[in-house]
């Protein structure tokens, strides 16, 4: 059963086009993230399903009702937002209470929910305290309960551990996906980290520009891209991307330079139209030394700039003249001026239309 | 690794770099004698009119404005708030007093309910048109009074209201509106848009959240617009003496009557004390909230 469907969404802020025709079915209980830069509409999309911002066109359905002129209370969703957004001159309790008082809902109810949402969160010695006696963390789990209490169908988080230092990201970030587990709601998150995106998502869209590029499964957009731009956007660092031809003289290969990658294992997913390409390969999915030779590529590489990141190391090397960027074992010893032989798995790589950027 | 062997000899000989200045350093000297000339320069008349309405009329006489009285008397200041006479009556500025009591306070609390709601409907919900009304406001603010004088008049005399204390009221309202307006409006777009998105979703409308979020987030601001309001109304000459009639005359109206009168020996004792009453509320406004004032100009400041 569909939780949140968006249909044929424009937005547009006077001639400037924000949000271009977007369709998307939200399941019940999925976990969808919207990823994408600074700018590309995600935080914007979520709030007009909030209902906080006016679409100019198309609809919005939660839970089969069209809500796409409703009030945001009336929407059946709760929002976490990235400045935790806490009344400053409530306590706790009395942010948490807000929305029930405003729904007129009996004080002994509001009571067991309070109770029921700050034992979910481990918030119950916090709840007399202003928000500024709290740490950011505890502001965070405050704002969750906030939309807790409500029992709401839909929860929509608007980049909610931004503010947040590294380490308690990483542990709010598990809570987060704890308490989807334990409460099977519907989750739209908006972030800019992939991190987050791939931990935490059932089905990731990625967007740029006002539109959806792809949206499917984390494995299935860090695995098979759509387009160059999901290809670059996902994984870090990067793909390596490399401009050639194919040839189809004998077996199908890429070619750039003198080097040719047999292709006859890769899975092609178009018709090739012209034959200049942008081959794609991860820096995760090259192995080197003797393993190299084992693939059904292999080649030489010049090592330029060894980066060491503890598990694992990132070496920046020239393949043919481009950079070559590939990931090996954080106890590799590898320095600068090696030359080192490098291989993959054709079968893993990516290869996009140059003019399109389309995958193939 | 060579770094802590060039370090070590310049610990062990103490502080490096340019010494702290001293009190005494001829630039502490240049600018602090500045400030007392220029403190001086501002505080030499109020010293003279303290002192003045202190003496009593033969010692005046003597000429010598600035010799602290010999004999402290406080007779004048009774007089000028009791007896003195303007006009017809002679009940001192005591009448004037209570009239710009009654005609600050609903015109203090009236305007600023208007303005800050004016602000926060301005600031964050967002109606067609919200800038066109607000740059015909602002637009107000710039307009001399001096050029509307008649045409209120005319508009009070068809309300029926001209010669009024409400007549007052109402222009006093509408000529702080601009001002106001664009102060409460700037200090509430500088309240983080999220709190309001967060009270909507909370299911809070237009005056829940007005009253239970942003008023209570706002004290700075009201209070730099209480100040300002008070100050400014009480101050206010121009319209007190051309909106109303001399039983309901503001203290400054009445202050001028009685500085201005011209028969018999002018009492320069009696007006200074009646100058000072008349300054005394903006002043006693000033010294309890001025922290809060500058504080709150500040924050009102931060977005345009």
């Amino acid at each position: 059963m569909t939780s949140v469907s968006i249909k044929e969404l424009c937005l547009n802020f006077g001639e400037v086009k924000v949000l271009k025709n977007l369709n998307i079915d939200i399941g019940d209980g999925e976990f969808l993230v919207l990823l994408g830069p600074s700018g590309c509409g995600k935080s914007t999309l979520l709030n007009c399903i909030a209902g906080l911002l006016d679409v100019s066109d198309g609809q919005i359905f939660i839970k089969g009702k069209n809500v796409t002129w409703e009030e945001p209370k009336d929407r059946g969703i709760g929002m976490v937002f990235q400045s935790y957004a806490l009344y400053p001159q409530m306590t706790v309790e009395g942010n948490l209470a807000f929305g029930l008082k405003n729904a007129k809902v009996p004080k002994d109810e509001i009571a067991k929910r309070i109770a029921r949402a700050a034992e979910v969160l481990q918030i119950e010695p916090l709840l007399k305290r202003k928000p500024a006696q709290l740490s950011g963390g505890q502001r965070q789990r405050v704002a969750i309960g906030r939309a807790l209490v409500r029992d709401v169908d839909v929860f929509l988080f608007d980049e909610p551990l931004s503010n947040l230092d590294a380490k308690l990201r990483a542990e709010l970030r598990v809570e987060i996906k704890r308490l989807h587990q334990r409460l099977k709601n519907t989750m739209i998150y908006v972030t800019h980290d992939q991190i987050e995106a791939l931990t935490l998502a059932d089905r990731i869209a990625i967007m740029r520009n006002g539109i959806v590029q792809q949206l499917a499964s984390p494995n299935e957009i860090y695995n098979r891209p759509v387009n160059r731009y999901v290809a670059g956007f996902m994984g870090s660092p990067g793909m390596n991307f490399i401009e050639g031809d194919i040839d189809r003289s004998g077996t199908t290969a890429f070619t750039f330079g003198d080097i040719r990658v047999p292709l006859d294992k890769y899975p092609f997913e178009a018709e090739v139209g012209s034959s200049r390409v942008v081959f794609g390969i991860r820096p995760e999915h090259v192995v080197c030394g003797d393993a190299a030779d084992a693939e059904l590529f292999s080649t030489e590489v010049d090592i330029e700039v060894v980066e060491p990141m503890g598990a694992d190391t990132l070496v920046w090397g020239v393949l043919d003249g481009r950079e070559f960027r590939f990931r090996v074992d954080g106890q590799s010893a590898y320095r600068s001026g090696d030359k080192v032989r490098v291989g993959f798995d054709p079968a893993r790589a990516s290869i996009f239309d140059a003019s399109t950027e389309l995958r193939l | 690794m060579s770094e802590p062997a060039l370090a070590s000899p310049h610990l062990a000989s103490g502080p490096r770099g340019r010494r702290p200045r001293g009190r005494f350093s001829r630039r502490n000297i240049f600018l602090y004698g500045t400030l007392i000339v220029v403190a001086a320069y501002y505080l030499l008349p109020l010293y003279v009119m303290v002192v003045t309405s202190l003496k009593g009329m033969p010692e005046i006489r003597l000429g010598n404005i600035f010799a602290p009285p010999v004999e402290i008397t406080f007779e004048p200041w009774v007089k000028a708030w009791s007896t003195a006479c303007t006009g017809l009556n002679c009940d001192g500025l005591s009448r004037g007093f209570w009239n710009s009591v009654r005609i600050t306070v609903p015109s203090v609390i009236v305007s600023i309910a208007i303005a800050s709601v004016n602000g926060y409907a301005l600031a964050n919900w967002r109606f067609k048109g919200a800038d066109v009304f607000f740059t015909i406001l602002i637009f107000g603010a710039f307009i001399p009074y001096q050029v509307m004088l008649y045409p209120i008049v005319i508009l009070l005399r068809e309300l029926g209201l001209y010669g009024t204390l409400w007549g007052l009221i109402l222009v006093h309202t509408i000529f702080g509106m601009p001002i106001l307006t664009l102060l409460f409006r700037n200090y509430f777009t500088s309240l983080p848009e999220e709190l309001f998105k967060a009270a909507r979703v909370d299911g809070a409308g237009f005056w829940g959240i007005f009253f239970k979020i942003m008023v209570p987030m706002s004290l700075p601001i009201f209070v730099v617009a209480i100040i300002l309001q008070v100050t400014g109304i009480w101050n206010d000459f121009l319209f007190g003496v051309v909106y109303t009639k001399p039983d309901i005359y503001p203290m400054t109206v009445q202050l001028n009557n009685i500085v201005n009168s011209v028969q018999g020996v002018k009492e320069y004792n009696v007006n200074m004390a009646a100058t000072l009453l008349t300054g005394i509320v903006p002043l006693l406004v000033y010294f309890v909230s001025g922290k809060l004032f500058v504080r709150g100009i500040a924050a009102g400041a931060v977005k345009g």
